[in-house]
């Protein structure tokens, strides 16, 4: 239906080589336009006239890792609650004036980002009413006091429930002995305790504090000009407050100084597993080394080493799987899965064999050659739609990837080899060295014994 | 994977077949359609933004067609449709498509089981290979149902049995319902999956998976020619079925409120009512569906729609609250309202909110202006899922799937743009009643009193 289609009726022969085009693609398609707003916001710009949508979000660092343990939770509640009142307008007002055009906004928010995604039909004047609507918010919110007794009231209860949930206590009780001291340690809702204790004030002085222009990344795609790019840049970022010039920064996550288990009692019928460590930055020089190696551990779905190890051949468990994470400072690698509680044992055993045997014989030659195909192959799906597009446009920015980031991503992946990923695992993962949770046990017990024993 | 459980989700589906007003832009206009001799049905839309394809395979058949003792089994046979057939073994199917480039996956739900890839534009072939010869030529091996039986039940696990809100759903339509097979859960009860066979899976896989029981749908960078030709080369050979006949099983009238307490590990409560009212049959003369979705989103829509606005904002009497219109499918169409109560509020005061608010609609009506919030809100939603081929391709199949038309699409707009207030108030008062009506309390224990769900030992199995 893209109206695409009407300029260009070719005609293709579907047995076309699919490979052939793929380098050529992102750079045929995807001519980022890059530059800074009179504020110094830096923008990430595609014009795409296939379908009268617009994309825009504006993100600060404002995630979770600026939080303290004693106000954790303060980052996300900041971020969320801008919408329920700013500029003049009521929560109400806000959500009608989207509401009336027909637009979405949403909160983008993790252990780095905080920020705001609008979608928008790209007619004048619906595109305007969301986007002044989405000024206002990042501008000018006025977290009212009421409103944030309510909200907390609402968190502490959500937060409450989570807690009892298997997968949120696995969650929070391996990032907590994951990263001790470092922020990344905070779960990025915050605490039932902590969060009940937070104050309009606070909230407010997060706000000034992080929702600065000066590291303020704007990612625009869709049916607009460059020229009308530069306007919505500059009235979404010309009225942030002015930050005191600091620098905002995440000091670097220590690895594990040894092996630790934990196994938690709970009633639930499944065991909730994660094992892990420290892992990666996102601007890590083993990034697509370690993507294409993960792709092949744990990442790559039905065909990956860990799924066929716990499920294809032995049925233990409906997911299992790794990824890296990787974030401004090292984000965590992790295992993950679940499975009925009396075979955790023998989960575990066969998760942590077929890790150890990845690290020290590292994939097969055959491995690599199809985790590439997959992932070259694959390339246009990571960018076959507006909103895929403009999560990259808002990832390269904030993490200031290059801006050929996409054109060069299939170079960067078929460089890979079978020894870059065994050397690479060898650098950043150490089997020696890993969290071990298991909640779901039949009582609670901490290990500090090296967990690698067992293989 | 199963449809979702979430009543929150199920009416996504229901209302997202709303195109743009523009009768040049309505979304089927350029949808190419063929049947093959052998009543397979093969629907092609072009989108050329990208060269990729999203393909799909439907079969109309779902957990509805299950038979008791066997409930969970055609979910289960779409994890063993990936289990091998003799060209292409157990592991291989996935193996082919990864090589690809591609992505895959299943979904099963009450009234259909669909498989998908999305490629290249330039592996549809493979794509087509594949599913054709897994249409016909399933080996379903002792060994694999096996191993897959067990995955399903820490599926069964993972989604159902550890989830409050889950428990709850799955018991309240087995309540709510008395005859309608919409009663049993998409991914069956665990005791029919501790007790079903291989025979049961192939009895279900011989009976109904067929040509004449499928649709294709391809949305993508192709030309609708050389995908007709592509499908005919593929699919075209394989023979068509008699298929059973499928027993209408309608659900008898309901005599009166029913209620029910699910009692699990958790920390809120929580109130979840079903209202018995039509679903969509006959989308051109019909008007009361479209009002129910217009009610639902009059409640719920958006974050200053009348149940958050009053139940949360206002009063402060619910955490969250929410509602939700079911209306299409093969089965009885539900209106659902949920709500969690706010910290100190009782299940009790959080079901008498959300009573409130349906006897504000029944009493006062609703207004226009909130109607054409919720029609600039549905037609900007038409448009914003065609950036997603796969989205556009789940939503014909789906149509096509629950014995609707890919082209009733357009219909809705025009059908909701068309709905009145006072139709609005008319629905509410019909079917919001007491006598079609149950309602479950999701009462909340401690986790450390909790029934000890201890697992059995290896080898014996039991329900919980």
């Amino acid at each position: 239906m893209a109206t695409e289609m009407t300029m260009k009726p070719m005609i293709r022969t579907l047995c076309a080589f699919a490979l052939l085009s793929v380098a050529q693609l992102a750079h045929a398609i995807l001519p980022i336009e890059h530059w800074r707003t009179s504020t110094g916001a830096k923008v990430y710009f595609v014009e795409n006239r296939g379908l009268p949508i617009l994309d825009v979000s504006v993100d600060v660092p404002a995630g979770s890792a600026f939080d303290t343990p004693a106000q954790s939770g303060l980052a996300a509640m900041t971020n969320g609650l801008m919408r329920l009142g700013a500029a003049g307008m009521n929560e109400d007002d806000i959500a009608r004036a989207l509401a009336d055009v027909g637009a979405q906004m949403s909160n983008r928010f993790d252990s780095d980002r905080g920020g705001l995604i609008l979608r928008t039909l790209s007619d004048p004047k619906r595109r305007n009413q969301a986007l002044e609507v989405m000024a206002g918010v990042l501008s000018a919110p006025a977290f009212t006091e009421s409103i944030v007794e309510r909200e907390k009231s609402r968190y502490v209860s959500a937060l409450k429930e989570a807690d009892l949930t298997p997968d949120s206590r696995v969650n929070r009780e391996f990032y907590r002995l994951a990263f001790g001291k470092h922020p990344y340690s905070l779960r990025s809702s915050g605490e039932a305790d902590t969060v009940g204790k937070l104050q309009s004030d606070d909230l407010k002085a997060f706000y000034r504090k992080h929702y600065a222009p000066a590291q303020a990344v704007v990612a625009i795609m869709g049916d607009v000009t460059r020229k009308e790019a530069e306007a919505i840049a500059e009235q979404l970022t010309r009225a942030l407050p002015k930050s005191d010039g600091q620098r905002l920064v995440i000091p670097e996550a220590p690895s594990l100084p040894a092996a630790v288990t934990r196994m938690v009692e709970h009633p639930a019928s499944q065991s909730h597993i994660m094992i892990g460590a420290p892992g990666i930055r996102r601007d890590d020089p083993d990034y697509f080394t370690l993507f294409v190696g993960n792709y092949i551990l744990g990442g790559g779905g039905f065909v990956s080493r860990i799924t066929e190890e716990v499920r294809q051949k032995r049925g233990l468990a409906y997911s299992a799987y790794s990824y890296f994470s990787p974030l401004l400072a090292r984000g965590p690698f992790v295992i993950g899965m679940q499975t009925r509680r009396d075979q955790a044992g023998q989960a575990l055993a066969v998760v942590r064999s077929t890790l150890r045997e990845f690290i020290d014989k590292g994939p097969t030659p055959e491995e690599v050659v199809a985790a590439k195909q997959n992932i070259v192959g694959g390339f246009p799906m990571r960018i076959d739609s507006n909103r895929k597009i403009h999560d990259y446009l808002a990832m390269i920015g904030f993490y200031g990837l290059p801006v050929d980031y996409l054109e060069t991503f299939v170079a960067n992946i078929e460089r890979v080899t079978a020894g870059d990923i065994k050397a690479a695992f060898a650098r950043r993962v150490d089997p020696d060295r890993l969290v071990t949770v298991v909640v779901g046990a039949g009582h609670d017990q901490t290990a500090a014994a090296p967990a690698a024993a067992s293989r | 994977m199963t449809a979702l459980p979430k009543i929150l989700f199920v009416l996504m589906l229901t209302c997202a077949g709303l195109p743009v007003a523009s009768a040049a832009n309505a979304p089927a206009d350029d949808v190419a359609v063929k049947d093959l001799a052998n009543g397979l049905r093969v629907i092609v839309k072009p989108d050329r933004r990208a060269p990729v394809v999203a393909s799909m395979v439907w079969y109309r058949i779902g957990s509805v067609d299950e038979q008791g003792g066997i409930t969970g089994v055609a979910h289960v046979l779409e994890h063993m449709m990936f289990k091998g057939t003799k060209a292409v073994p157990a592991g291989e199917f996935s193996r082919l498509i990864a090589a690809a480039g591609g992505r895959e996956n299943a979904f099963t739900s009450r009234d259909y089981t669909g498989y998908f890839q999305t490629l290249h534009k330039s592996a549809l072939p493979l794509s087509f290979r594949l599913e054709a010869d897994r249409m016909v030529n399933l080996v379903l091996s002792p060994e694999e149902f096996a191993k897959e039986i067990k995955v399903v039940m820490e599926e069964r696990r993972w989604r159902t049995d550890d989830r409050p809100q889950s428990v709850m759903y799955e018991r309240l339509m087995a309540t709510a319902l008395t005859a309608h097979p919409y009663r049993n859960p998409v991914i069956g009860w665990m005791n029919d999956l501790e007790n079903l066979t291989i025979e049961d899976t192939r009895r279900f896989y011989e009976q109904w998976y067929s040509p004449n029981n499928a649709i294709v749908v391809v949305v993508g960078d192709v030309v609708p020619a050389e995908v007709f030709a592509l499908a005919e080369q593929h699919f075209g050979l394989i023979p068509s079925k008699t298929l059973p006949l499928r027993k209408p099983q309608d659900e008898p009238p309901q005599l009166g409120l029913k209620r029910l307490t699910v009692k699990v590990p958790a920390e809120q409560a929580q109130v979840l009512m079903a209202y018995r009212t039509p679903r969509l049959t006959k989308p051109k003369e019909e008007w009361e569906p479209y009002a129910l979705d217009m009610l639902e989103s009059v409640l719920s829509g958006n974050a200053a729609a009348r149940l958050p606005q009053r139940l949360v904002k206002t009063d402060r009497l619910a955490a969250a609250a929410g509602a939700s219109y079911e209306g299409v499918g093969r089965g009885p169409g539900f209106f659902y309202l949920s709500g969690t109560p706010a910290q100190g509020k009782t299940a009790a005061e959080m079901e008498q909110g959300l009573r409130r608010e349906v006897q504000r609609v029944i009493e006062e009506g609703v207004t226009q202006q909130e109607l054409e919030r919720v029609k600039a809100q549905a037609i900007a939603g038409q448009v914003y899922q065609r950036d997603s081929m796969f989205f556009q391709a789940r939503q014909m199949g789906w149509l096509e799937a629950v014995g609707l038309s890919y082209r009733d699409e357009n219909l809705f707009i025009e059908k909701l743009q068309q709905v009145t207030p006072e139709q609005v108030r008319e629905v509410a008062r019909k079917y919001l009643v007491d006598d079609g009506l149950t309602v479950a309390y999701l009462d909340p224990q401690p986790l450390s009193t909790a029934p000890a769900r201890t697992a059995p030992p290896a080898g014996i199995r039991h329900g919980n």
